[in-house]
């Protein structure tokens, strides 16, 4: 009797797994007892009389993904999952057979392409606005980025060296890239003040990059037989190899102007500590949002995350970088006003709801559930 | 010319597969991505010996000027040849370097764990002179910092709880609400960054990476 | 008075940070030494952690991400223990994954050490997958199959010939995925895996990052976190298992205590000083 129970409320179902690249198959099963003790998966193609293993159901999703390498586009497999219980064992065949095909189209990732291309609208269309009006857009002023040709030059009347001290991630990272478009600005000026530049870098492809950066600037200068490759330097690929490098360097040469600017961890109040105490003045700048407080505390000036990427549209003040800033600003009133909406609809909806008018709150889940 | 406009175009190529296929799971876009990961971790690879190389070429010729502090190029030497010898050795004889009973895992324990430590544990004693020295009350938005920092700082520590036994709630509550929504603002601000600075990338805006 | 002088309050607000560092060293040291303890008290947020592994059913699948070294091995090692010790206690297998190569021989040390405790066997209670390089790209194979980048464990075993991998394949086999983390990773884990495979997920972090990671707590996308060394001291007290978690949190009380002190006399001095000022 239990067991005619059992068998007419399983019910399991095989199809192609959805928004993938094919040649895979899922299995899910609905109605499964919680009393289940392994649930097996059985495979057979057209022709074939018998199953074969084709894996194990996870019985915390009751689904499985059949994605052996024998499987292949547009042809129909038949499953059966044994459902293994205390005193019995169920099979149960799939109702129908599942047939694997590539998708073209990733659905869950429709809110993700409907950003990117509202965003990138904003930005292009600020772009040509500002090739057209190039004195009508306005950028605040960064008091960090203002700073630098005062740390340079502080520097330069003390007689000491200005550091350049890379964060620990490398080139793919945004914050690496603005603190590349920093250091050839600080480049530039210590080469016009003749004053000495020593450039950390913990990663290597960021070195030869850095090398670059710096070359550059010196023959921006003027000054390309000034510089000196062997100012740029790799210390180690090791956290806190790297921090007791920079610290000594600091605490030996005392520069007179300390930058940090890229993606810190732990060591970021370490470096900015050390550099307090030898007497520096200190700008730095990083997206790691962790690090901020400490940069914030021990730091004269710091570029806080994205005025750190904007650092090349600011110091360039080329129209159609700033024409990218404005246009990526927009992009943020339109996800902030994604939000207030939402908001809006979340609060009344939960309000609504726990006066018995569960409708507004359905609509909020499902705007959730697309996003 | 052509130094600047063929990595832009390699660039911009690039750039627009890596994210049309994010959208395409259909062979052969659906594994772009991931095989992009692969190869840059292969290059990656290979660029570690052109750090080791600059590095030993920095203190080599500070050895043989006998710049300031060249003996702590003589330090790094050994500590290079110590780690470069003991690993090839570990291998050869245990088949991994990392195995427990190898002299690379030794001086991995012996010298390299506790340094880590060490560095690690400096944050204490920076912590305590860097607070010591920013939380002055020298305007209203200053003496919210401090009060908020001295009751989250007494809050995760069981003193707090014996001071008063709802003040690990009130961290809690500072913790998951109030700075909740400005670390979610900052977070977003950092991404909307990362989107336009690698959409300027893409298109040639921001040409800095190539000098 | 004369202005060459430096004044008391002056002083005050400008302590030598050698003072200060001597100071911390032995509210540091002395709780350690004397053997001090302090009853901690449960945050919500690990046990909340707690609660999740504490309902898997026996032969769950925990995959714990060892993604620090030996700097964050103070905050971190001592969390992995108690989240073995807990996992062994309720017979969860365990497998172990490594993001950070300096990590790989503490994680392992960590698992080995628990495991005798318990006596658990390897390859049949817990095992260890080691490190590949490649980061998000890993992560995104093993909601495939995990066999499609790690073909065999640490130590070069085949997977399929471990007892406990023949059923192991992806996330859909993993009951939840604890990452312990000092760095970056705990993003990617959130990002990719929670994300995409909506995998069930548990972050340890460090301290200072704890903050940073709350958002996910609330948004849902962690169902559990674990801050610092208090963290993991709540976490051994769930398990009753107090450990280093536990012997450190004497030390850090005062500590933090020290640091408050220091801040009031550093405030105190600032306005005597400037009262002073205003006076003259």
């Amino acid at each position: 009797m239990i067991m005619f129970i059992l068998l007419s409320t399983i019910t399991v179902k095989a199809f192609d797994t959805p928004n993938d690249g094919g040649k895979s198959i899922t299995i899910k099963a609905y109605n499964v007892p919680e009393t289940v003790k392994k649930a097996l998966v059985y495979r057979k193609t057209e022709g074939d009389t018998t199953y074969t293993l084709a894996g194990v159901m996870s019985i915390l999703s009751y689904r499985f993904m059949d994605a052996d390498s024998t499987i292949k586009n547009g042809k129909p497999y038949y499953y059966r999952v044994d459902f293994y219980f205390p005193d019995t064992v169920i099979s149960v065949e799939a109702d129908s057979p599942g047939i694997a095909y590539a998708q073209w189209y990733d659905k869950t990732k429709t809110s993700s392409l409907i950003f990117l291309i509202v965003f990138s609208t904003f930005v292009l269309v600020f772009i040509q606005l500002a090739k057209k009006d190039p004195e009508g857009l306005y950028i605040r002023k960064i008091p960090a980025l203002d700073a630098i040709d005062e740390a340079v030059g502080r520097s330069t009347e003390l007689g000491k060296p200005t550091f350049f001290v890379h964060g620990l991630l490398g080139i793919t990272d945004a914050g690496t890239l603005a603190a590349l478009t920093i250091l050839r600005r600080v480049a530039k000026k210590v080469a016009e003040y003749d004053t000495p530049i020593l450039v950390t870098n913990y990663d290597p492809i960021v070195m030869t990059a850095s090398q670059e950066t710096v070359k550059q600037a010196y023959t921006e200068a003027g000054r390309p037989d000034a510089y000196n490759e062997k100012n740029i330097i790799y210390l180690t690929y090791e956290q806190f190899g790297y921090t007791a490098g920079v610290d000594g360097l600091m605490v030996r040469e005392k520069p007179g102007a300390i930058f940090l600017q890229g993606y810190f961890f732990a060591e970021s109040l370490i470096l900015a500590e050390t550099g307090h105490s030898v007497g520096a003045i200190q700008i730095a700048g990083t997206t790691a949002k962790e690090q901020l407080p400490f940069f914030v505390a021990a730091c004269d000036y710091v570029l806080i995350g994205e005025e750190m990427l904007a650092a090349s549209s600011y110091i360039g003040r080329e129209p159609v970088m700033l024409g990218s800033v404005k246009g990526s600003d927009w992009g943020k009133v339109f996800l902030l006003a994604i939000i207030g909406i939402g908001v809006a609809i979340g609060t009344i909806g939960s309000i609504l709801q726990s006066a018995g008018n569960g409708a507004l709150m359905n609509v909020f889940e499902k705007i959730l559930a697309f996003f | 010319m052509l130094k600047k406009q063929i990595p832009l175009a390699i660039t911009f190529i690039t750039g627009v597969i890596i994210v049309v296929t994010f959208f395409i799971p259909h062979p052969p876009f659906g594994r772009l991505q991931q095989d992009a990961l692969t190869w840059y971790s292969v290059i990656f690879g290979f660029t570690m010996l052109l750090g080791v190389d600059s590095l030993v070429k920095f203190h080599y010729t500070k050895l043989r000027r006998r710049e300031k502090g060249w003996w702590f190029s003589i330090v790094f030497y050994c500590g290079f040849l110590l780690s470069f010898i003991t690993g090839v050795i570990s291998e050869i004889r245990f088949g991994d370097a990392f195995n427990i009973n190898s002299s690379f895992m030794y001086f991995y324990n012996t010298i390299l764990v506790p340094l880590q430590s060490t560095m690690f544990a400096l944050l204490a004693f920076f912590i305590a002179s860097a607070s010591y020295r920013a939380f002055r009350a020298r305007n209203i938005d200053a003496t919210f910092l401090l009060v908020t920092a001295v009751i989250v700082m007494l809050g995760r520590v069981p003193v707090g709880y014996m001071l008063w036994h709802k003040l690990p709630d009130l961290t809690s509550w500072i913790l998951n609400v109030l700075q909740l929504g400005p670390m979610r603002g900052i977070m977003i601000g950092i991404s909307l960054g990362t989107v336009a600075m690698s959409l300027r990338l893409i298109l040639g805006i921001e040409r800095t990476y190539l000098s | 008075m004369n202005g060459e002088n430096i004044s008391f309050w002056e002083k005050l607000g400008k302590i030598d940070r050698r003072w200060i560092f001597l100071i911390i060293g032995l509210v540091v040291f002395i709780p350690i030494a004397f053997g001090l303890r302090m009853t901690v008290h449960v945050s919500p947020a690990v046990k909340s952690a707690y609660d999740t592994i504490n309902s898997l059913p026996e032969g769950s699948v925990v995959m714990i991400s060892i993604d620090y070294d030996a700097a964050s091995m103070p905050e971190l090692q001592p969390m992995l223990k108690a989240i073995l010790r807990h996992c062994f206690d309720k017979n969860l297998k365990v497998v172990l994954i490594n993001f950070w190569p300096l990590g790989l021989p503490i994680g392992n040390q960590g698992l080995e050490e628990v495991a005798r405790e318990y006596g658990k066997v390897y390859g049949v209670d817990y095992m260890n997958l080691g490190y590949r390089p490649g980061d998000i790209a890993v992560m995104l194979r093993m909601g495939t199959e995990i066999r499609s980048v790690f073909y065999g464990d640490i130590k070069g075993t085949p997977l399929d010939s471990l007892p406990m991998m023949k059923n192991i394949h992806n996330y859909d086999d993993i009951a939840v995925v604890v990452g312990l983390e000092a760095g970056s990773m705990g993003d990617a884990w959130v990002q990719y895996v929670n994300a995409r495979f909506k995998q069930d997920l548990i972050l340890g972090v460090t301290a200072v990052m704890a903050a940073g990671v709350y958002p996910y707590l609330q948004a849902g996308q962690i169902k559990g976190l674990i801050g610092g060394l208090k963290g993991a001291a709540e976490y051994e007290k769930l398990v009753n298992h107090p450990a280093f978690g536990h012997i450190g949190m004497a030390s850090q009380s005062w500590a933090h205590v020290t640091i408050i002190l220091f801040i009031i006399l550093g405030n105190i001095g600032y306005f005597m000083e400037r009262r002073r000022k205003r006076g003259l």
